[in-house]
């Protein structure tokens, strides 16, 4: 049976295991980018990513001292039962993990500044909801750090120019991030929609492994292409020049007003956290993104 | 590309051999500042107090680390790199006063403080953003903890660390900004990059 308790313990887990360890995905491409750059301050960098990735998975401390603010993404079984319990076990599972694990409180009350010191608030941690077919229930967490969310950009874009507006657009807020958000990158990249629906398919894409490509084929182009164009700009890792500025791009739509062009690029930093379980009606918990012993 | 390892008090002759790209890795004491310590220090100097350390030869770091109390020991949990262009207001001031030799952070900085590393002699060890966990082994004790009022991430932690890094010097004693010069070269692609995608 899916319980809030069993719930709150794998949340806990989740994101324990967000903070210390990166996908498997994320990994290789961090190692497959150490091996290709050609840039000497570029590998020094990635180099010490990845010995630093590994110090965290060791030493069981989180990777960067930034645990971000929490965003949960669940897809619910229409035929999970007690769904309205599962809100309640996620804040109790971010409580936890901030003094367990620990994570940095990251909370603020954005009119009197104050932190809640237990990553919990309005609305956060933030919770995506997904009613899917089925009797399983999948959670994912996304540890969001500031730094790379600080440049995430939005364009209302004249729908006259269309796609080649939504390229130049990713290119020049790869080009304005700079070294800000800690590159190499991930981006998640979505129009159309609206606003707010655009952001948040771009954000959602970032949960895509890097090893799958778009199941789309002209998207997988575009991602492609806007891959190509993010590196050629030689940023570089942590913007000291090179060949990687991003390690993926992934792309996701939604249909548009005949008016609107939203283009929406959420960036994700090298410390590009995400884990998810599946939890299944006997009470079986399926780790998907990392491996649990 | 060379490699160094530096121990403080460094002198202004070794910090001039560095050029934009060699990797250094420093031992002895490091101090963390950030908006408010750097603002602080000079306010001291001004009325002519002096610091409670004696910051010649040494690496200042901008970092606001998180720092737990065991025992009535300090131990650094964790310790990345903040953005160093917020302390660009202080930084040539800081250097010509104090004379730090290295300064480390993330993402560099701008003309004023590349100035100030090539008249009194300093460089910017760019240390890898988010990597918490390399910086906090490197950290071997917390000496002491002054200006604590500031808060715990703005205090200036006085730090023994043994062999910091590695940081890629990106602004030498000689004028050279490495992020600089990137961002020039990143500029010449964005016309290029345009054109190919047809933008
Ligand atoms: S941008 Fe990412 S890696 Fe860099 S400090 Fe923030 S959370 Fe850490």
């Amino acid at each position: 049976m899916i319980t809030k308790n069993s719930v709150e313990d794998v949340a806990v887990k989740l994101l324990y295991l967000a903070v210390t360890e990166l996908p498997q995905d994320v990994k290789k491409a961090l190692q497959q980018a150490c091996r290709e750059e050609e840039s000497e301050a570029g590998k020094t960098q990635l180099k010490a990513i990845l010995d630093n990735m590994e110090l965290a998975e060791k030493t069981r401390t989180p990777m960067c001292q930034d645990t971000g603010v929490i965003i949960f993404y669940v897809k619910a079984g229409g035929q999970v039962k007690g769904l309205d319990k599962i809100e309640k076990a996620l804040r109790n599972a971010t409580v936890r993990a901030t003094k367990e694990v620990p994570l940095r409180p990251n909370a603020v009350d954005p009119f009197t500044q104050k932190n809640t010191g237990d990553n919990t608030g309005r609305f956060i941690p933030f919770i995506n909801w997904e009613i899917v077919p089925g009797d399983t229930l999948e959670i994912t967490v996304m540890p969001k750090g500031g730094g790379s969310e600080n440049v995430c950009a939005l364009g209302m874009l004249s729908p006259g120019i269309g796609v080649n507006g939504l390229k130049k657009f990713v290119v020049d807020t790869v080009i304005n991030a700079g070294a800000k958000p800690c590159p190499p990158n991930i981006l998640g990249v979505a129009v159309g929609g609206g606003a707010d629906i655009a952001m948040k398919l771009a954000k959602a894409a970032l949960l895509r492994p890097l090893d799958q490509p778009n199941p789309d084929p002209n998207l997988a182009k575009l991602e492609k292409e806007l891959y190509e164009a993010a590196n050629s700009t030689g940023i570089g890792p942590m913007g000291l020049g090179g060949k990687f500025t991003v390690l993926g791009v992934k792309v996701d739509y939604a249909h548009r007003h005949p008016a609107s062009y939203p283009v929406a690029v959420a960036v994700q930093c090298w410390a590009a956290r995400r884990a998810s379980a599946r939890i299944y009606p006997d009470g079986k918990i399926e780790y998907l993104t990392h491996k649990v012993v | 590309m060379a490699i160094y390892k530096l121990k403080t008090p460094i002198s202004e002759e070794k910090v001039r051999k560095l050029r934009v790209n060699d990797v250094i890795y420093v031992t002895g004491i490091m101090i963390t500042a950030r908006d408010a310590a750097h603002r602080r220090a000079l306010e001291f100097h001004k009325e002519g107090k002096a610091l409670p350390v004696n910051l010649q030869g040494l690496a200042v770091f901008h970092c606001g680390p998180i720092v737990k109390k065991d025992d009535d020991k300090w131990m650094v949990v964790a310790a990345g790199p903040t953005t160093s262009t917020r302390m660009d207001l202080f930084e040539d001031e800081f250097i010509k006063n104090f004379k730090v030799r290295v300064v480390i952070g993330k993402g560099g900085m701008g003309k004023k403080t590349t100035n100030a590393m090539k008249k009194y002699g300093a460089v910017y060890g760019a240390f890898t953003g988010g990597a918490a966990v390399l910086a906090a082994k490197a950290i071997k004790k917390v000496r002491s903890v002054e200006w604590y009022d500031l808060g715990m991430p703005e205090a200036m932690w006085v730090l023994e660390v043994e062999d910091f890094g590695p940081l890629t010097v990106a602004i030498d004693a000689h004028g050279n900004n490495l992020f600089e010069d990137v961002q020039k070269k990143v500029e010449e692609e964005r016309l290029k990059i345009y054109q190919k995608l047809g933008a």
